[in-house]
Order: structure tokens, then sequence, then C-alpha cells
């Protein structure tokens, strides 16, 4: 056990004052953090998004048409949408064809007329609807001029329901004679639905930004994606440092040490395994006190760290146990770090991968280990990343025992 | 008493191809014993199979009597090594280098940091102890990769050609430190194809060649097996060809054998006064001008000379 933990030690003091090692290990995945935060430029103001550009054609002259344009103009949701409104339907739509609007609300005519009757008038054969044409390259924006119509329809109906419910309490304590309902309910069905309408936009707002993705911060997308991806530079490195320790001669000199071949290379493994935890525990506490990002349950977040260390552990040995140069490792791993970048999802989300890429992707230990940082990110606890946790262990014993079938079958001679 | 090395019939080949072809010897225990050979003779595959690094191809060797290729943790327990090729972490400094392999050989405490300390100063390292070895000389760097195989007092010291590629002062510090250690009883299996190292150092040699123990013995020995004789040699001008000239003396009465090196001819003969002036009028009438002559009383790499016919240093 000894000699292991001095072969660990020896190498983890040896990664740290490797200077190239620390820029790729540490400085490369803050950098990349922050550079592709302020790319998709939402950083500066972290948790903001633009406001979002929604034409309105209002083609009602009724009270509650009226009222969906105030709703949109409303100082409380100023900083959330800027609403241009339109004559016509056609001019609405062609902002949304030319991109310069997320969304188009078109309020017919007769909108009003069609939930509240005007006195005398015959009650409506149908409900005229409110039309939203969508912006299909701003998804985000579209959905939340939906919300915001949704909202206000729900009012609406809220209003409608409520004028009812008066007209019919008013009759039963005698207050309304029947035969007077004709006159007096659209009066009352119309005042109860505008004050629903009328209502301050405020709760509105927050709803939104609580549900959508305006309190979406990139970089705590970013941020595990890049320390995963790091991470497999880190066991790469280890693997070229077993191969090292032979180009340099210190490899014999282990073996003519009174330890086992066996203790040579499992203490070489503890080091590089030491070296990714360390590294990821400084980018977690690093991020955090940097950046204020939230990973979520601190226990989670270790026992996570500790899996998925040992699954890169498992690619940087294979990689190491079919390479001959330590050149070879360093070159298989920058492939194997981009290839399992890009295929992981340190790169790209894959909430937007087709279903097999999301299958393939499971071969890397970058997708289990994003898969659980999400479900702590998002308030799981350590409880909640059993999926997480039993991939990445089964990945690394499944490739710690390939390689160490193929280790075996080198001849003395050759591992020299 | 058993011998503290003991070789037997050893055989070691690399993918079937023989680089060791059944060598036997022993070293007494306080002995300084070299294997003289020139490069690719076998010396370094010997001390790895000695040193437990490679198994035993035929035949078994063993090191205060546990055998290598059974006990071999027995026999790492008893030995230190210093390779040919540099074997240290060059992030590290000397002292941690030191630290390091004194903990692995299980050198621990107080005990540990007084070694580190003797070793350094043995090696002339005490003052760039904390520097990274990384920016040491070359010799500094060998001094270090022999101070890391004696750290933890080895009964037993295998050096393979710790001189090789390094300054004369260095080269003269090793030597000297090679007796101190063997004067305090420590064994040494010392290895190199300087003829001079061999003389100067070693109570016994064995001369190796193409994985084959060609002769044994003390020097006085050694040298007696080339009968009554001395050897000449001629040193010739660079643009000279000295197998020609080789060549053209091999015929002359009295010569017992003439051999080519780099700008210089070897000659061995009974009479060195009395074969001098046929030398020089031979070489004459060829057109090869000899700078300078020198006579040398019997010495190894006549022996080498003799047994194979070729230098030590042979290209
Ligand atoms: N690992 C190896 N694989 C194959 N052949 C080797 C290996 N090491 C040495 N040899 C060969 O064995 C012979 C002896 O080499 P070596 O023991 O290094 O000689 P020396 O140390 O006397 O120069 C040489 O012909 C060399 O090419
Ligand atoms: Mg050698």
């Amino acid at each position: 056990m000894k000699p292991i933990l001095l072969i660990g030690w020896k190498d983890l003091q040896v990664t740290f004052r490797d200077r190239a090692a620390l820029l790729f290990m540490l400085l490369a995945p803050f950098l990349l953090t922050l550079g592709l935060a302020l790319v998709s430029g939402q950083f500066s103001e972290a948790g903001r998004i633009e406001q979002i550009p929604v034409a309105i054609a209002n083609q009602d002259d009724g009270q509650l048409g009226q009222a969906l344009v105030k709703l949109f103009q409303d100082s409380t949701l100023a900083d959330l949408v800027s609403p241009t409104v339109v004559a016509d339907p056609e001019a609405a739509r062609r902002l949304v064809d030319q991109d310069q609007a997320a969304a188009a609300v078109i309020v017919p005519a007769g909108f009003t007329a069609s939930i509240v009757p005007d006195d005398g008038a015959a009650p409506p054969a149908e409900t005229v609807a409110i039309t939203l044409v969508t912006n299909p390259a701003r998804p985000i924006g579209a959905g939340i001029v939906r919300a915001i119509v949704e909202e206000y329809l729900s009012r609406v109906e809220t209003g409608r329901v409520g004028g009812e419910v008066i007209v019919r309490q008013l009759v039963e304590t005698g207050r309304l004679m029947p035969q007077h309902i004709r006159a007096a309910a659209p009066a009352i069905g119309s005042r109860a639905v505008v004050a629903a309408v009328a209502e301050p936009a405020l709760r509105l707002r927050a709803a939104t930004a609580a549900s959508g993705p305006a309190d979406f911060n990139p970089m705590a997308v970013m941020a595990p994606g890049m320390a995963l991806l790091f991470l497999m530079f880190t066991v790469a490195n280890g693997g070229r440092s077993l191969l090292a320790e032979r180009a340099q001669g210190t490899l014999p000199r282990l073996l003519v040490a009174p330890v086992t071949a066996g203790q040579v290379l499992v203490g070489k493994l503890l080091g590089t395994y030491l070296a990714g935890v360390a590294q990821m525990l400084i980018l977690v506490v690093g991020s955090a006190l940097l950046f204020g990002l939230r990973w979520g349950d601190p226990l989670g977040v270790l026992v996570l760290i500790l899996a998925a260390v040992f699954a890169a552990l498992g690619w940087g040995m294979l990689l190491t146990a079919l390479a001959r140069t330590p050149g070879q490792v360093t070159v298989g791993g920058a492939a194997l770090m981009l290839i399992f970048g890009l295929l992981g999802g340190s790169f790209v989300q894959f909430g937007l991968m087709p279903g097999w890429w999301q299958a393939l992707s499971h071969l890397t230990p970058n997708a289990w280990g994003l898969d659980g940082f999400t479900v702590l990110s998002l308030g799981g606890t350590l409880a909640d990343l059993g999926r997480p946790l039993l991939g990445l262990v089964v990945m690394g014993l499944a490739l710690g025992a390939v390689s160490l079938l193929l280790f075996s079958r080198r001849s003395p001679e050759k591992q020299l | 008493m058993t011998p503290m090395i003991a070789v037997h019939q050893l055989v070691k080949r690399y993918n079937g191809v023989a680089a060791v072809k059944g060598i036997s010897f022993d070293v007494k225990e306080g002995e300084i014993f070299s294997l003289l050979g020139p490069n690719g003779a076998g010396k370094t595959t010997t001390i790895s199979v000695l040193s437990t690094l490679l198994p035993p191809s035929e035949g078994d060797a063993a090191i205060a009597g546990y055998s290598v290729a059974r006990q071999p943790m027995a026999v790492r327990r008893l030995i230190g090594v210093v390779p040919q090729e540099l074997a240290l972490y060059e992030d590290l400094s000397a002292r941690e280098n030191l630290l390091f392999w004194g903990r692995m050989y299980g050198l621990s405490g107080r005990d540990l940091h007084r070694r580190v300390e003797e070793v350094l100063a043995l090696v002339g390292l005490a003052e760039r102890s904390r520097d990274r070895v990384k920016t040491y000389s070359g010799g500094m760097k060998r001094r270090l990769n022999i101070g890391v195989g004696l750290l933890h007092r080895p009964r037993v010291l295998f050096l393979d050609e710790p001189t090789v590629g390094i300054d004369p002062q260095s080269r003269r510090a090793i030597l000297d430190s090679v007796k101190a250690l063997n004067a305090e009883g420590m064994t040494i299996l010392y290895t190199t194809h300087y003829m001079e190292e061999a003389q100067e150092l070693s109570h016994r040699v064995g001369i190796m060649d193409h994985g084959e123990l060609i002769a044994l013995g003390t020097q006085a020995e050694l040298t007696r097996q080339v009968g009554q004789c001395e050897t000449l040699l001629l040193h010739i001008g660079e643009a000279e060809d000295p197998q020609a000239l080789a060549q053209a003396l091999q015929s002359l009465p009295g010569v017992q054998q003439a051999t080519a090196t780099d700008h210089q001819v070897a000659v061995i003969t009974a009479d060195a006064a009395q074969v001098l002036a046929p030398v020089v009028a031979r070489a004459e009438q060829r057109g090869i001008k000899i700078h300078s002559v020198d006579i040398q009383e019997p010495n190894l790499e006549a022996v080498f000379l003799h047994l194979t016919g070729r230098g030590l240093r042979d290209r």
C-alpha cells in the first residue's frame, strides 16, 4: 500500500509542477467557459435576455382589444418586450417574416363583441379567436409572447365566468329581477372582464421570468461541460506519464525497487485519479467563487466528481494500453478529448440532438457527467444521481478490465 | 562462503535472438568486478537479469543466495542499480528525487533525511539540491543518477557504464566514490567499455563480446593469457587508411597481430624494440606516414585485441 501512495503522491507533485499541463487542466476550462458565455452575449447581464420584439395588429374596436395592446405596452413589461402596433394583419406578418419580430399578435374585428355582446345584440354564434404568428428563428421570444397572450386570455375567461357568477348571485339574492337580466348582464359581464384584464401585469411577468429562459445563465451550462472536457486531458496526460516513465528510464528503476509491477501500475493510476479529482474540485470551487455558479448539493457534486474521474481514467488507461509512445497518447488524448467533447455535449446541449446521438453520447463520461451535473443544478441531491453514477462506475470498471488485459499481454521486454 | 553474485549458464534472448549466450561467473562479497566489453556485448542485458528487471531465458543467477528468477523481491531488497540511461524525475529537485527513491526502499524519518544529506554531499550536489533536475548539466544528472542507486546502502551495487559522456572531473569523482563505497564493504558490479576504468577499479575483470564471456580473471591473469607481449600503438594521419596499414604489417616477422582502430594501428609483438624498425619501414614503403609511436606494457586492451582481433571501441 505504501509504495502505491508514494508513487501516486509523487505523480501529483509532478503534474502540478508542469505549467503546460496546468494551463490545460485549469486555465483553459475557465477561459473557454467565460469565452463561450461572452459569445452567447448573455454574460454581462447574467440572467437577462434582450427585449423581445412583437408586432400587434388590433382590428377590434371593443375594450378587450385595447386592453391587450395596453398590456403589451405596460411599463411592467417594458424590459421584456418591445411592441410595435401596426395597422393591419399583413403588416404584422411581414415583420415576423423579415425576422423583425419574434411573434405577431392579431386581434380580429369583433373580438370584444364575441365575448361580451353589446346591449340587445344577439349572442355570438362562435367566439372570434386571436391569431398568434410565431417566428421559428426565435423560439424563446415567441414562447414568451405566447405565454403573455395565454395569460391574457385566461384572464378574459376568468372575467367572463366572474360576470356570469355575479349575475346569477344577484338574481338568487333577489337584487336583480330575472326580467332585467337581458338588459343588465352585458354591462356587468363587460365590467368584470375588463377589470380582470386591467389587473397589473406584475404577476404575469414574475410567472414568465421564473419558468422561462429569462433566468438562464449560460455559464451554468458551459462550466460542467468544460470541466469534463478538460478532465479527458488530465487522464490522457496521466497515461502519457506512464509511458514517459518508460521513456525517461524511471520505469525500470521502479521495477527493480522492492515493489511489484502491480503496485507501480496502481500507484500511477492513483496519481492520475488524484490529479483529475483535484482539477475538478478546483474548477467547481473556483467557478462558484469567481462567477457565483451554483453547482448544487455539495455531497452530490463530490460523489459525481469521484465517479466521473473514475470513468475518464478508464479511457485514459485504454489509450495508454493501446499506445506505444508518450507522443501517441498525447495525440490520441487530444482527439478523444475533442470527440468526446462534441459527442458528450460539452459544446452543444443534447436536448437539441436526435435520439441516436443521445444514445451514442453515453459512451462518453462527459454525457453521464453532464446528466449528473444537470440534475444537481436543478436542485437534485445525491439520491437522484443513481443513473449517472451507475453509468460512470460501470464504464470505468469495463474500460479498466479491458486495459489491464491488454497490459498483461505485454512481455516484460516490451514494457521497457 | 556463498558468493555475493553467482551467475550460472545464463542465457537471455530477445525475440529468440540471444544477447547473452550462457555466461557463468561469481563475485565475492566486497569485490569490485568489472564487465568489460564493446557496445552490444550484452553487459546491460546481464545487469537487467541480475537486477530482476528481465527474467532469464535459461540458467539462473543468485544474489546472496537468492535466485533472481524465483525470489526477485528478496534480491531487490539487497541491490542498488545505477542504470546506463539517466532515470530521474526532471520536474523534481535532486532532494525530492532522493527522498522519493529513499522512501520506495523503506527509508523514513530522520534516517532518510540524514542519508539524503550524505548522498548529496557525496555526489557534490548539496548546493543545487533544491533546483529542478532539468536545470542540471549532464554531469550533475549522472552524479545524481548514481546517488539514487546507492542511497539505501545496498549490499550489492550494479553500475552500468556510469561515466559515459561526462567531463573528466565528474568521471574522476565517480571512480573515487566507487572505491570509497567498496572500501566500506559494498560489493560492486561495474560495466564499462573503457579499459582504463576496469584496470583502475577492479579486483577481477570479465571480458564480454557478442554475449559471451571470453576471458575472466585478475588483470595479471588476463594479461598473462596474451603471453609475453607488448603493444606498439602507431598513430597515423586522418587521411590515411589504418586498415591497409594493418594488413601490410600482419605479414611481418615478429608481429603477432596488427589491428586497425580510429587513426591508429595496434601491433602486438613479443619484442617491441625489435619490430619497430621494420614496421616503420613497411609503412613508408606503402606511403603511409606515422606521426608517433607508443609502446605499451601488456593491458586489457591488448587482451581484447588478442582474443577478438578487434579494438574495444571499434565502430
Ligand atoms: N530490449 C531489447 N530488445 C531486443 N534486443 C535488444 C534489447 N536490448 C538489447 N538488445 C540487443 O542485445 C544485444 C546486447 O545489448 P546490451 O546488453 O545493451 O549490450 P551492452 O550493454 O554491452 O552495450 C545488442 O545486440 C542489442 O541490440
Ligand atoms: Mg549497455
